[in-house]
């Protein structure tokens, strides 16, 4: 009764003109950056985050959360007409829709791809809709050696499914700690790590990082990779982008493997969009009929992991909104949105903002029917985009780093600092470190060492407070276990092919 | 040994080791622990210590299979049974590199002539290098490119919508 009646209050939110407009704005933006290869959503969340600080908190977040789930809609776009993924999320979307796109099948592959995508992302935002609730009243009895055990159990994950490399993923965390470290202490006012700089007792904004390490990164490795492909004709007229009942039917499970799939994954902090789809994709190889084929361009191949990487948005947003931990780049940067709007995820959420709250999951109903109108009838205008020069682009990407790190602050200063982001983001990626931990340890290093700290505090420094509490040694346990999965061969060997496919 | 000098894991592990240990020296000039509870010494004295060691592992790890005769790969030990191709970092392609790195150094000068010249005129000429050098499009297109992409910033961000932007002697 009160999941209805809070999702009544967030349609009445959603609703709203304004708010509508910006899903709008949300969900187009969102499909041309996931149309563009080399600009993904998270570089643009953020790029974008400083025109919203004006904004109302829940018109703000329903524009950002339209770009999310709205890049993974048109990241098929590139990949079928391309065969090169618009996002990392829809690399495996290219193995059967480009084939398809090939056979002259394209406007097929993208109706299908839209569908998958509307009903599995609709199938996502009910199941937030459903367990967010329940979520939030469990995290009700949590206090700060439970806050620390989550925290760590999420950074755990997130490092295990980032990359290859744990060494790495741990390293990338770490240095994301530090970063987080740099200012002033929260509890004594002890300046950190400032190099004599005063402009840094205040500490790094957040801004400068995400936009230095997302999108400054990507633009120089996009230089650097100097990709160029030809663009396959999509058939224009909406009735060449429906599938034939053959097609649809041939769909019918991968529609249900990808919504169920991509949400349960998406709710696992390191999931992510790009294993969820993979996943679903073996699921449907697995359990098909003709699994040779797939790879030559059937339907199903790409039902699958759209359906997935749009379910993953439901799963993705319920760790963030009901305990406060993202489960990659682009919620982190949600999460400091919200921060910055005044906004605190976690179990309160609901009771102190709901129109935000509400309004957010409201406006995910909506947006979905905005992108499936965009991107049936729209997708030959939006394939447009793919002809749009890189040499006009990446220097209208530069400028918008430099308007957005610079208006958070108005700082020469950390105009910089995201000099010298830009370069870590472009040589982690060069050294095949993964950059969501670093996020993810910048966004959470503050909040993880207020934990610890008021835990041992409550202790008279006793550390054993972290493993006498049920709920906070269970999750310590299972952290612990996680970063011990390389030990055992078979487990790891799983976790790496899981993780490699991806490339 | 040039093998292993070469390689990006080692120097990069060299570099976080070298920031854990700044970060293990910095951390116990501060209190570890007072009477109010944990001090400003104590988290970063824990993630320091695990990044040194853990960047030591990194380096050993690949130190240690370049030894062995193997191809260095990375991560620990039980990580490198089942490393990919995916996992290395690839051999250095100069040209490539060099133009990302001839960007990003156009992108650092741009930032440092923003105080003197204001974002406008910076901007124009980040984005001039970009088109001409980086693209090899010819001066004219870079040259129009530069100007109207500076000129619709200057229109959008400081006229249209009042966000501050770096102002120079010109006043723009």
């Amino acid at each position: 009764m009160e999941i209805a009646s809070g999702l009544l209050h967030g349609f009445a939110v959603a609703l709203q003109p304004y708010n509508v407009l910006w899903c709008f704005i949300g969900c187009l933006l969102g499909t041309i950056v996931g149309i563009m290869p080399g600009l993904g959503p998270a570089a643009t969340i953020a790029l974008l985050l400083p025109l919203t600080f004006k904004m109302d908190p829940a018109g703000g977040i329903i524009m950002l959360a339209g770009i999310y789930y709205g890049a993974k809609y048109g990241g098929s776009t590139t990949s079928i007409l391309l065969n090169i993924p618009g996002e990392s999320s829809s690399v495996v979307t290219c193995l059967d829709g480009y084939q398809m796109a090939r056979k002259g099948r394209a406007g097929a592959a993208l109706g299908i791809a839209a569908i998958a995508s509307f009903v599995a992302g609709t199938v996502g935002v009910i199941g937030l809709t459903l367990i967010a609730p329940p979520v939030a009243v469990f995290a009700l009895s949590f206090s700060s050696p439970e806050y620390f055990a989550l925290m760590c159990l999420g950074l755990a994950l997130v490092v295990l499914l980032s990359g290859t490399s744990l060494t790495k993923g741990l390293l990338s965390l770490l240095f994301g700690l530090w970063v987080a470290s740099i200012g002033t202490d929260l509890f004594t006012a002890q300046a950190r790590f400032i190099f004599g700089q005063a402009p840094l007792l205040g500490g790094v904004d957040f801004m400068v990082v995400a936009i230095g390490v997302f999108a400054i990164g990507e633009v120089l490795s996009s230089i650097e990779a100097g990709d160029d492909a030809e663009v396959l004709p999509v058939p224009r007229g909406i009735r060449n982008l429906l599938p034939n009942m053959e097609e649809l039917k041939a769909c019918r499970f991968a529609f249900l493997n990808g919504s169920i799939t991509g949400f349960l994954i998406g709710c696992l902090p390191g999931g992510g969009a790009t294993i969820s789809s993979f996943i679903a994709y073996g699921i449907e190889k697995a359990a098909s009929k003709h699994p040779e084929k797939f790879g030559t361009g059937v339907p199903e191949g790409v039902a699958a992991p759209e359906g997935a990487n749009n379910a993953d948005t439901g799963g993705a947003l319920v760790p963030l909104l009901t305990l406060g931990i993202p489960s990659g780049g682009s919620t982190a940067i949600m999460l400091s949105a919200l921060v910055l709007w005044g906004v605190k995820p976690g179990p309160l959420m609901m009771q102190d903002s709901p129109d935000v709250f509400w309004g957010l999951v409201a406006s995910m109903y909506i947006g979905n029917v905005v992108l499936l109108i965009l991107n049936l009838p729209l997708v030959p205008l939006f394939a447009q985009i793919l002809r749009l020069p890189v040499f006009i682009l990446f220097p209208v990407i530069f400028g918008i780093s430099i308007v957005g790190a610079y208006g958070a602050s108005g700082r020469i200063f950390d105009l910089g600092l995201l000099v010298g982001f830009g370069l870590l983001g472009y040589a982690m990626g060069k050294l095949k470190y993964p950059t969501a931990p670093l996020i993810l340890g910048f966004v959470l290093g503050n909040s993880m060492e207020r934990a610890l700290r008021q835990s041992l505090m409550m202790s008279q420094n006793d550390l054993m407070v972290l493993v006498q509490r049920p709920i906070s040694a269970c999750m310590l346990g299972i952290a612990v276990l996680i970063l011990l999965i390389p030990l055992f061969g078979s487990f790891n060997k799983a976790r790496v092919r899981a993780i490699t496919e991806n490339g | 040994m040039a093998k292993i000098l070469r390689d990006g894991d080692v120097w990069s592990g060299a570099a976080l080791a070298a920031l854990g240990i700044y970060i293990l020296v910095q951390a116990s000039a501060w209190d570890y622990f007072s009477l109010d509870g944990p001090g400003p010494g104590f988290f970063p004295f824990w993630y320091g210590a695990a990044m040194t060691t853990l960047a030591l592992v990194l380096i050993i790890s690949k130190v240690r299979k370049s030894n062995a005769g193997q191809e260095p790969q990375q991560g620990i030990q039980p990580e490198t049974q089942t490393g990919t191709p995916q996992d290395k970092p690839p051999l250095l392609d100069w040209t490539t590199t060099g133009r990302a790195l001839g960007t990003w150094a156009a992108f650092a000068l741009a930032v440092v002539l923003m105080a003197p010249l204001g974002f406008v005129l910076s901007f124009a000429l980040l984005t001039f290098f970009i088109v001409a050098w980086v693209f090899r499009r010819p001066l004219l297109t870079a040259g129009i490119t530069a100007v109207v992409t500076a000129l619709a910033f200057h229109l959008a961000f400081p006229v249209a919508l009042g966000v501050d932007l770096p102002t120079g002697f010109f006043g723009f």
